[in-house]
């Protein structure tokens, strides 16, 4: 049994709570720095942001419905090589899962790194987030949280939360080492503290909260909370399927693509250190282009506009964490967290496997056994010759 | 459709299936001109970008043929190809495009007359699906 604890929440303070936490871990001899949510100092935006001034923790934000960006990006940058001290990392769970595909992939490294997760309220788009997010920043986020956690829901003022929210089945900080529950638990008094690691459980171990055990509610509320999600999730997905279910539906769906490649940037899981759609692979001849009009009778430019999509589609679809960063990212909204999370549902499924859900699981092409998949080989419809 | 000729795209690897292609050549054993073959040194080679862009060309099916098991030049290329397939299929098969158009086959380089008759199955396959989607439709 994973050791549990309490957090005292005073003057329902949500956000006073887990800034004193950050403050005692921030204050440890071991920890040198947070890495969290944070509110800049001139606008009302929250980013990750590297705190050791522990007076600095009175504008971290990890309840802000912001999400600008996948901090797993970030901390893999922050962990390629020893740091040179300990961070903790403030992260949502749909970061954290990316993280564990980065480490995987060797570009992030756990070692020197605690993750301190919360259950996840769930974030508006970029677009809706600059539209509500007013001053004083204090009072949205305290407007926000509450509404979510007293089952209000997080729909105000015109906004809702991002569909990639909405579809998330996973808002509990699994992978973390350190987690904090938010549903189910009654966050006018305390929030609920579980480590998940043996790292976590050293640190908490030391920081002098009062122990606790798992608040009865809590399984329920969680219960409910994903029935919700995965009714939606699979609505989307037969919708997403419908729009998509031959070549020229899905060249519809992505007419309005730009091929700006936005949404591998944003990805935090578009793993290649050089993209090859823009080496000069696709620098092509100029009388290419005619030989391809020729060809079709037309041809649209910039060409390779599905070529794109399906090969991202080929390399990250098995590590996809469906943060929802690529809708995010598009500056046409063509709705492609719906696209991608589809398809990668069914591709991590087809090979038993969850992005993010173990440091230990490999990813699926990165091995193979010699025995499986025979329904692959051979040419005989139905046949599964050798 | 009994006089469609579907085009269909072999990444074929250098030592087995290339070299029973070969071996049905030199013994003089008819296989349809359909199939429009690449070689590769390996099937563990073929990106599947190659594939994806064989089909959204319009290439009505796409083979890709190595060795059998156990026989792979570089040990074990042929199974990391047929997780990659196992993963193209996935994914093609949501925006449309049946599984049968792409295949993963292995042929060992004795096998001449084995090669010729998938070489037909195959073709006779494709026939039966008809054109592929993106050979008809304007695809972007």
């Amino acid at each position: 049994m994973a050791k549990t604890a309490r957090i005292e929440v005073k003057d329902q303070d949500l956000l006073g709570a887990l800034r004193s936490f950050l403050k005692t871990v921030l204050n440890r001899e071991e920890i040198s720095a947070v890495l969290a949510p944070w509110r800049l100092p001139m606008k009302n935006r929250v980013m990750p942001t590297l705190i050791m001034d522990p007076q600095q923790l009175d504008q971290a934000d990890p309840l802000a419905p912001a999400f600008a960006i996948n901090s797993a990006r970030v901390l893999s940058r922050l962990t390629r090589k020893p740091v040179g001290g300990q961070v903790a990392a403030v992260m949502r769970p749909c970061e954290i899962r990316a993280f564990v595909e980065l480490v995987k992939l060797k570009q992030g490294r756990t070692e020197d790194l605690v993750i301190i997760g919360l259950d996840c309220l769930g974030a508006y788009s970029n677009r809706d987030y600059f539209r509500w997010a007013t001053d004083p920043p204090e009072a949205s986020t305290q407007k926000f949280s509450r509404a979510v956690l007293t089952g209000a829901g997080a729909a105000m003022d015109g906004v809702d939360l991002a569909p990639a929210c909405k579809a998330c089945e996973a808002p509990t900080a699994e992978g973390a080492d350190i987690a904090i529950g938010l549903f189910g638990v009654d966050t006018a008094k305390e929030l609920f503290v579980q480590a998940r690691t043996g790292k976590g459980e050293s640190l908490l171990g030391k920081l002098g909260l009062a122990e606790t055990s798992e608040p009865s509610a809590r399984p329920r509320a969680l219960e409910q909370l994903m029935a919700g999600r995965i009714a939606y999730r699979d609505a989307m997905f037969e919708q997403t399927r419908a729009a998509t279910e031959t070549a020229e539906k899905l060249s519809a769906y992505l007419a309005d693509c730009i091929n700006c490649y936005n949404c591998r940037v944003a990805c935090p899981v578009c793993y290649c250190r050089e993209c090859v759609f823009v080496t000069d692979v696709f620098d092509h001849e100029p009388s290419q282009y005619l030989r391809w009009a020729e060809h079709r009778g037309a041809v649209k430019l910039p060409t390779d506009t599905l070529f794109y999509h399906l090969t991202r589609l080929a390399h990250m679809s098995t590590a996809c964490v469906g943060c929802g960063q690529c809708s995010n990212a598009c500056p046409n909204g063509i709705p492609l967290m719906e696209l991608f999370r589809s398809v990668a549902h069914r591709t991590q499924a087809a090979f038993g496997y969850l992005a993010g859900r173990r440091l230990d699981e490999k990813p699926p092409l990165t091995e193979f056994r010699e025995n499986e998949f025979p329904e692959v080989v051979g040419i005989g419809e139905g046949k599964t010759a050798a | 459709m009994s006089d469609f000729e579907p085009t269909i795209v072999a990444f074929f690897c250098n030592w087995c299936t290339f070299t029973a292609a070969d071996l049905a050549g030199t013994s003089r054993l008819a296989y349809p001109p359909n199939i429009r073959i690449i070689r590769v040194m390996c099937t563990g080679m073929v990106d599947p970008k190659y594939v994806i862009k064989a089909l959204l060309e319009g290439a009505d099916g796409v083979l890709v043929s190595g060795c059998n098991p156990g026989d792979c030049h570089y040990i074990n290329g042929n199974f990391k190809a047929r997780r990659r397939i196992k993963l193209l299929k996935e994914i093609i098969e949501q925006f449309g495009f049946e599984p049968q158009r792409l295949r993963l086959t292995w042929i060992g380089a004795s096998d001449g007359i084995r090669f010729s008759e998938i070489m037909r199955e195959m073709t006779d396959q494709i026939k039966r699906l008809g054109p592929s989607a993106a050979r008809l439709k304007m695809v972007i």
